[in-house]
This record gives C-alpha cells, structure tokens and sequence, in this order.
C-alpha cells in the first residue's frame, strides 16, 4: 500500500536533488521550512512529531537536506515529510508539503463499518500502526 | 466499444519507479582540448572580486597577491576536474591573521564570491560570527545555537572572527568545545557546502591550532594580513574622506601623517577602523570651528579639513 | 431653482440631483460602474442619472413627499459618464454610480441586488444596460460573514498544499442508478482526485432519489480514503424545492460524515446565505455551481457580469465557485476570467482594465473563495490551466477522467500525475509554459494513463470567439 499524501505523492519518489530544487523554490519564497515524521498516517493526524523547529533564515536547501537525512536515519521506521510555511498576510498557512521518506512497509488503514438504522453505516478508518502499545511508538528510531 | 479497458488487478501497468538521474553530467572535456585560462576567468566572474578587491582595499599587497594565488590555484583546480584528472573537491576552509581593521572581512567577502563564481560554493553569501554567537549559555544551549548559525551559512562562508575564545582552557563550565566539536562535524560532512573561515591575532591563532589539531589540519590555506604602513594609512584616510566629499588641506595632510604616527603607536590600534573614527572626529571639529568662526561659509569651506581639525587631538598630548 | 425643482411634472433626471460630476465618492459609499447603451437621442448624462435614479430614490416624474426626505442623501449619484474604450459606434457609456451606505440592510445581499438591479433593467430610455463593477466599501463586507471556510482552511483540513485540487463531475449527467454512482466515485476518488462532484441538474430524480444517492457515495469516499490515506470528499447536491428540504437534505449529508456539500445558484441568494450559515455551523464546506448565469452574464452589453456575482457570493459565503477555464468548452477570455479569480482569491484587489475590474476593492481580512475550473479541460492542458489560473484552484476533468480509454481510476491517476508532475516543474523553476508538453510527455513514461490521455485528447481546443472580452486588451511589453 503507498499512501499519497503530500503534493508529490503519485510520481516516483523524489531523488535527493529533486528535494534540494522544492527547498531552494521553498526558501526562494521566503519560506519557513520544517521536517515532521510520524508513524500514524491517518489522513486527519496533522499532527506530525517535530523533527526540530522550522528554519528560518536559512538561505541554501544543504541545511534543510541535512535535517531530512539525520531524521531518516533516525526514524527509518516513520514516514518522514517536508512543510514549508508561509506567513504572508492573507495565507499564514503550509505552502508545501511533501512526504520524503516511506517506512519499507506500508500496511494501511482498515476501515470498520458499524451498521447503524436506516441503512446508515458509520465508518472508522484506523491506520495500522496504530495498534502498537503507546510505549513502542512516537520514539524515534524505533 | 472499443478504445476502453481497464487493467485487473495484478496486472496493472508498472507501477512509477524511481528513475535514473535524467540529465547529463557536465561534460568532460576531450583529452586534446585547449582553454584560454583568463577568459574563463572572466567568464566564471571571477575577475570581478578580484579587481574590486585591488580597487577597494589600499596596500595589503602580500594580501591580495596570496588571493589571486589561491583564486589561480582553485581555478586550475575546476580545469583539471573537468579533465577528468581530478575526483576529489580540494579543501578550502582558511584562516585570516593580523590586527583588527587591516581588512579581512572585505577579503572574506571577495573570496566568497570567487567560490561561487568557481562553483565551489552554491550562494556565495558571507555569515559572519564571534563565539558569542555560537556557544550557548547553559547546558543544552549550545548544539541548537551553533546549527542555527551553521544552517544559515551553508552555501556561502562563515567567517569566525577571534576563533580562539572557542576554547577557554581555564573554565569548566565552557560550553565552546561543544562548539568546536559541532563545527568540526560540519565542516567534514558538509564540505561541499560551507567554507569557514576563522580570523583574530597570528599568536592567539597559533596557540588555539596548537590545542586543537582536529581543527588546524582541515585548515588549508593561511593568510596573514600585515598592519598598514603610514603611508598606506594617509592613503586610506584620503580615500576615505575623498567617499564623503572632503578634502584635507595640503598643511593638513601633514598634520594627519603626524596624527597617525602617534596614534599607532598608542594600544588598541585598529588600522583602518581607527582612521575611520578619525576621521569622524576631525568632521566634528571642522563643524564646530565653522559654527564658531561666525563668517560667511560657501562650499569649498564646507569640504576642507584644516589643520586645527587634527592638531586638537589628544593624541598631541593638548586637551580636545 | 428650488421652485422649478419642485414643481408637479416631469423633468430630466439630470436635473434631480441624480448626475453630479463634481461629487467626490466617499469611502463608505458602495460603487457601481455600469455599461450603458441609451436609445438614440438620449444624452449619455440624463441616461446614467436615470440609471442612477431609478436605482435609488426617483420615480418617472416629482413626488412632494421627497421633500420630507433628506433626499439628497439618498439618491445616488451618477459621477461620472465616460464613452466605453473602443465602443463608440455602439454607443456605449460607462456610467460610475455613487450609493450612500444607508441605502442598504446591512449583511443581505437580497436587498443590495434588488436595490442596484431591481428596478432599472428595463427601463425604456436604455437599450441595453450591464452592471459591470461594484466597489464594496470595507465598512459594508464587514456585515457579511464571508466564506463559511476559505482557502487556508479548506486547505488546511484536507491537509492538501502546495497544488490545484482536482474534481470531477460524474458522467453522464442524468441516468445513473445510485449504486452505479457510487461505482463511478469510487473509481475516480481511489485514482487520485481529491473531490467528485453531483452535476447541477442531479438533486432527487426518479431514476435516483437524493437519500439512496448520498449513502452510496458516502461508502464510495469512505473507501477510497482507506485505499490512499487522503481526505476525499463527493460534493452531495442539496439543491431542493423548498429551504427546508434543503436543510433535511444537508443535514443527513453532514451525519453521514461528508466533508463538503454543494448546492445550485438557482435557488437564490436567501437560500445561498441560509446555507452558508449552515455549513459554517456544521464545518461542512460549501461547493457553489454557478448554474444558470451564463443567462445574464455572457452578453458585453445586457445583464450583470459574472464578476459580480462572484462578488456577491464571496460576501454572503461559499467555499467554492466555479469561474471559467479559459482553455475549456465554456465561456471565458483570459483577462476576464483573471480578473474573476483575483475576485474571488485576493485580499485587495487593483482596478485593472485588461482584466475587467473597473475599481479597486478591499476584502479586509474576508478568507479567500476558492475558484473552480469545469469545462472541457483536460490532463493535455495542465501547463496551459496552471499558467492562467494559478495554484489555489479545482480544476474539475468529468470527461477528461470518466472517458479515459483505461478506466476512471487510470482517467484520475493521469490527472493527478500532470497536475504533480507540473507543479514539480514549475518549482524547479522551468518555463513550464513552454515546455508544457514535453514535462507531460516526460512524466507520461512512467505513467501509462498519462500517456494513453495525452494520445487519446491530444488534438482537442476549443477555439471560439469570446462573446465577453474586456474594453482594454494589455499589450505585451517588450
């Protein structure tokens, strides 16, 4: 399973130098840019683990690619994605987001029904890797 | 129907598979071609720092001669790697010693700007730093501290200037080796994206080398930057002056020869700095006298330095 | 004067109060500019005072109970009468109108269309007449809600940045059985679009009621969100005869766990702004279908520019609104359709002729209404759609997904390859717009729908003369 979240999700995975290109354009714009990863991918977790504060104030993409290849050794087992932040009047949001790294396993979600009235159907997606116990997750390097 | 069909599961067509880097490299050149050095030279912008560097900074001339001997060198460099002769990316992390004022940050910037020109260095822009800026104040402080300012240099210089209060061998609680230590890993595993650059007194410089080789030995090149001659400072101080529309008096001009033999004799001379608060000093004075003088005043009175806007210094030994 | 003013009888409005060319227009005062086509032997002044009259305060002929009025106050005042750039053997005027603030209820849109265009339309001393332009003073937008959500948050709760979303409107418009609905959802949503939409005209037809339709297309997105792990929302059509239909219809929309519902221009301004307090209330987003505008929007001389519409529907509050693909089937020329998207996204938006916009105009802090692209547009244009329209746009391919040669879901994936593979592009800082076709055909080798979409609509433009461009066409700057 390949979960396509972020924007570059449905084209083969991005080479090193294609990274450094989207975070020099990131940085170019006066973007803050800032590494997450996690082990939970379920599509409403925005909460992904901080891999550090964003970077502000950095003027070449090298410091941002040192950033994701220190948090891919360390988290090799977590997805792994790229935000940049833009604080402009009128947006102040995420202008980009990209995931960089996949865990070499991706199970997935399994979607539970619960048959309710009127032939509602009530839905629960849970991500696979959730089902660890609290004290085997959310630590880096595991 | 025709034209429509949809692929079963198992037999999709292949899923995107990481491809190989589409673009060629640079290309080598053929064993038997021929390149004219200086317009390659010119065509990389590197003539450019190295004119403004002869343009902008007075004297220095063992200076400037060992910049266009390391430009030469890196340049040839760049040509043999294209050749193919060449795997490795040379060194290039110096240090700059001499006195304050004698124009190492103006020669750093220059030299980021032949490293981007050589392609050596992506920005070529220059972050300049003490030990303040780098070691933190308590535990924990310090590793943050020194990779914020490491990230912001990367792909330009970082220049650290009096580089040796890194490493106070007398407190227990300094945190500069830490400092030393995140640096030390920088400048290996990201060589291809920062120069460092580290700058203060020849001896401080020596003593701090000889406590730390790890750092010493990634050092490839050294510049010593000479305290500038009298003359080289009268020069300095009419240019200086000539950048603000003013002019000294030909009585005056003796005057400042004067002024500067004493001062730089007098501690804590900082070459061109000084003659640059100098000069500062001698315009207060010229507008004090003018304001007190009462007369009529026109243009010319306004350029002019006079005598009396030097000799009043303390340097004299007279009141000011 | 003051007697002439009032006696019984009838004189010209330009005599009334109603053309001043000296009034200096307020900040507070909302601004019409409106195109005017007198009948022949009408001076153009006496013609935008009527206009200005018959839109305020006036009546054919004086009224003495005026006079217990501060009526200067009310009436609007034409300002300025200008001939329309390029227009004269049309006669053609653009007449600029100034409206006190009071004129107007505060946060109902109702009444300020039913004020400027209520009355005047059909006024016999005017051969055709558009409402071009309004300028909305701040103090004025701050009485309306504005868009339930927004871009940023729209944005936000997908969790989707940094490109166009993609849709798709289910094909064929009229006919599907729900679970056969629910079939094509599926397939386009796991494929790789982010949205599929009900068409305009599906609301609750014989052939599929409203309810069965929501609860296939509800296990439809559910599934095809544990296929991808992204957010996927079908706009479900709540469209319905009465307000309180509506609401049922929403309702059971948002217990089903939609994220977003959509709903047709037709059923009117008051309904439009009773659903867009729902959604807020309810965090569903609001999808709006500009259907039936072309009626009163296309023709440059008769009607009301869809720029005010867009207007109008970014004060009383929708998420999304469809606003021309240039490239497409539809209506729409670029600097037009620009100015229509700076419209909807902008914060201050700049007078600029070449794009239609006859005022500046200050949203404040209202978010931004995400515009929406549908049309005939399909994956061969990307570099052309991304070029005109910008990132924060749906670009919605119904045929160009559901008539792909390898299936719906291979239609979506090959959308969604361009749309990422363009963006990548554009990034990297290649002139995408030149070099469109071949990053398509370079991404198109790893992605054999791409490719089988680039084969299959290779050929298809459709090039016809637009009935709408603006006065001023920019010239390009050497």
């Amino acid at each position: 399973m390949r979960i396509t979240q972020g924007t570059f999700s449905y084209l083969p995975d991005l080479t090193d130098d294609e990274i450094r290109a989207q975070l020099q354009y990131a940085i170019e714009a006066g973007w803050a840019v800032a590494v997450e990863f996690t082990d939970d991918p379920h599509p409403r977790n925005n909460l992904w683990e901080m891999w550090g504060l964003p970077m502000f104030d950095i003027a070449d993409a090298a410091a941002g690619l040192a950033e994701i290849r220190a948090c891919r050794d360390a988290c090799p087992q977590h997805y792994v994605r790229v935000c940049a932040y833009d604080a402009s009047y009128g947006r102040q949001t995420t202008a980009l987001s990209f995931i960089v790294h996949r865990p070499p396993d991706e199970p997935g979600f399994r979607l539970d029904r619960q048959e309710a009235s009127d032939r509602r159907i009530r839905y629960t997606l849970s991500p696979y890797a959730a089902r660890q116990p609290h004290s085997r997750r959310y630590q880096p390097g595991g | 129907m025709t034209g429509f069909a949809m692929p079963a599961p198992g037999r999709e067509p292949t899923p995107a598979e990481p491809h190989e880097n589409d673009e060629p490299d640079e290309e080598q050149l053929a064993d038997d071609a021929l390149v004219d050095l200086g317009a390659w030279q010119k065509q990389l912008a590197i003539t450019g720092p190295l004119e403004r560097l002869d343009a902008e900074l007075v004297g220095i001339e063992p200076v400037k001669t060992r910049v266009r001997e390391i430009a030469a060198l890196l340049l040839v460099d760049q040509l043999r790697a294209r050749f193919g002769l060449n795997a490795s990316r040379p060194t290039l992390h110096m240090c700059f010693t001499g006195s304050p004022g004698t124009g190492k940050t103006t020669v750093a910037l220059r030299m980021a700007e032949i490293l981007k020109g050589l392609g050596y260095l992506r920005r070529g822009h220059l972050v300049s730093v003490t030990r303040d800026d780098l070691v933190g104040e308590y535990v924990g402080h310090t590793a943050p501290k020194t990779k914020a300012v490491l990230n912001r240099a990367l792909g330009g210089v970082l220049l650290i200037d009096e580089a040796y209060y890194l490493y106070r061998a007398d407190s227990e609680r300094d945190y500069g080796p830490e400092a030393i230590e995140i640096l030390l890993q920088v400048m290996e595993a990201q060589r291809d994206d920062l120069v460092v650059i580290l700058a203060g007194y020849r001896d401080r410089m020596d003593s701090f080398f000889a406590s730390n080789p790890g750092i010493a030995s990634r050092i490839a090149h050294h510049i010593d930057f000479p305290d500038f001659t009298v003359d080289e400072l009268v020069r300095i101080a009419e240019l200086m002056a000539d950048r603000e529309n003013h002019r000294f008096a030909p009585e005056a001009r003796q005057a400042l020869r004067e002024y500067l033999e004493r001062r730089m004799a007098q501690p804590r001379f900082a070459n061109a700095r000084s003659v640059r608060n100098a000069l500062d000093r001698m315009r207060l004075r010229q507008a004090n006298r003018l304001v007190a003088a009462g007369e009529l005043v026109g243009k010319d009175d306004l350029v002019r330095l006079e005598p009396a806007d030097i000799t009043v210094s303390r340097v004299f030994g007279t009141g000011s | 004067m003051a007697a002439d003013r009032w006696n019984a009888g009838v004189i010209p409005y330009a005599e009334m109060g109603y053309y001043q060319p000296d009034y200096q227009p307020k900040a507070t005062d909302i601004l019409a500019a409106f195109r005017v086509t007198p009948q022949p032997g009408v001076p153009p002044e006496e013609a935008g005072a009527a206009v200005a009259g018959e839109s305020s305060t006036a009546t054919w002929t004086v009224v003495w109970t005026d006079r217990l009025t501060a009526y200067e106050h009310y009436q609007a005042k034409c300002y300025q009468v200008l001939p329309a750039p390029g227009r004269q053997e049309h006669n053609e005027y653009i007449a600029y109108i100034a409206y006190d603030i009071d004129l107007f209820e505060e946060g109902s849109i109702p009444n300020l269309t039913s004020s400027i265009i209520g009355n005047v339309f059909g006024f016999k001393a005017l051969k055709a007449l558009r409402l071009e332009d309004l300028r909305i003073p701040l103090h004025y937008t701050k009485t309306f809600q504005g868009p339930p959500h927004g871009i940023v948050t729209e944005r936000e709760y997908l969790d989707k940045y940094g490109r166009p979303l993609l849709g798709a409107t289910t094909k064929p418009k009229l006919g599907l059985s729900a679970r056969n609905y629910g079939r094509v959802v599926y397939e386009a949503l796991r494929g790789g679009l982010d949205f599929t939409k009900d068409d305009e005209n599906i609301n609750s037809q014989p052939f599929m009621r409203w309810r069965d339709r929501y609860l296939f297309v509800t296990e439809a997105v559910n599934r095809a969100t544990e296929q991808t792990g992204e957010i996927k929302g079908h706009y479900l059509n709540v469209t319905a005869a009465t307000m309180e239909d509506m609401y049922e219809r929403a309702e059971f929309a948002r217990d089903l766990g939609s994220v977003i519902v959509m709903v047709d221009l037709t059923v009117g301004y008051t309904a439009l702004h009773s659903m867009s307090k729902w959604a807020r209330a309810n965090g569903v987003l609001l999808h709006l279908h500009r259907a039936g505008h072309s009626t009163y929007t296309r023709q440059k001389t008769h009607g009301v520019s869809f720029r005010v519409i867009a207007k109008w529907c970014r004060l009383l509050g929708v998420d999304h609104i469809h606003a021309g693909t240039v490239v497409g089937k539809l209506e729409g020329d670029p600097g037009t359709t620009r100015g229509y998207y700076d419209t909807c996204r902008l914060s201050r938006v700049a007078a600029d002729p070449a794009r239609g916009l006859y005022f500046d105009q200050d949203w404040g802090s209202m978010p931004g209404v995400m515009p929406v692209a549908s049309g005939g547009i399909h994956a061969g244009q990307m570099h052309q759609l991304l070029h005109y329209l910008g990132e924060d746009v749906i670009l919605q391919f119904g045929g160009g997904t559901i008539g792909h040669p390898m299936g719906v879901a291979a239609g979506a994936t090959a959308n969604r390859v361009a749309v990422e593979a363009m963006i990548k592009a554009r990034n990297e800082g290649r002139d995408y717009l030149a070099e469109g076709e071949e990053i398509l055909r370079a991404a198109a080798r790893h992605c054999a729908p791409l490719q089988a979409a680039l084969d299959t609509w290779r050929d298809i433009s459709f090039d016809y003369e637009s009935t709408d461009v603006p006065d001023v066409v920019a010239t390009p700057v050497r």
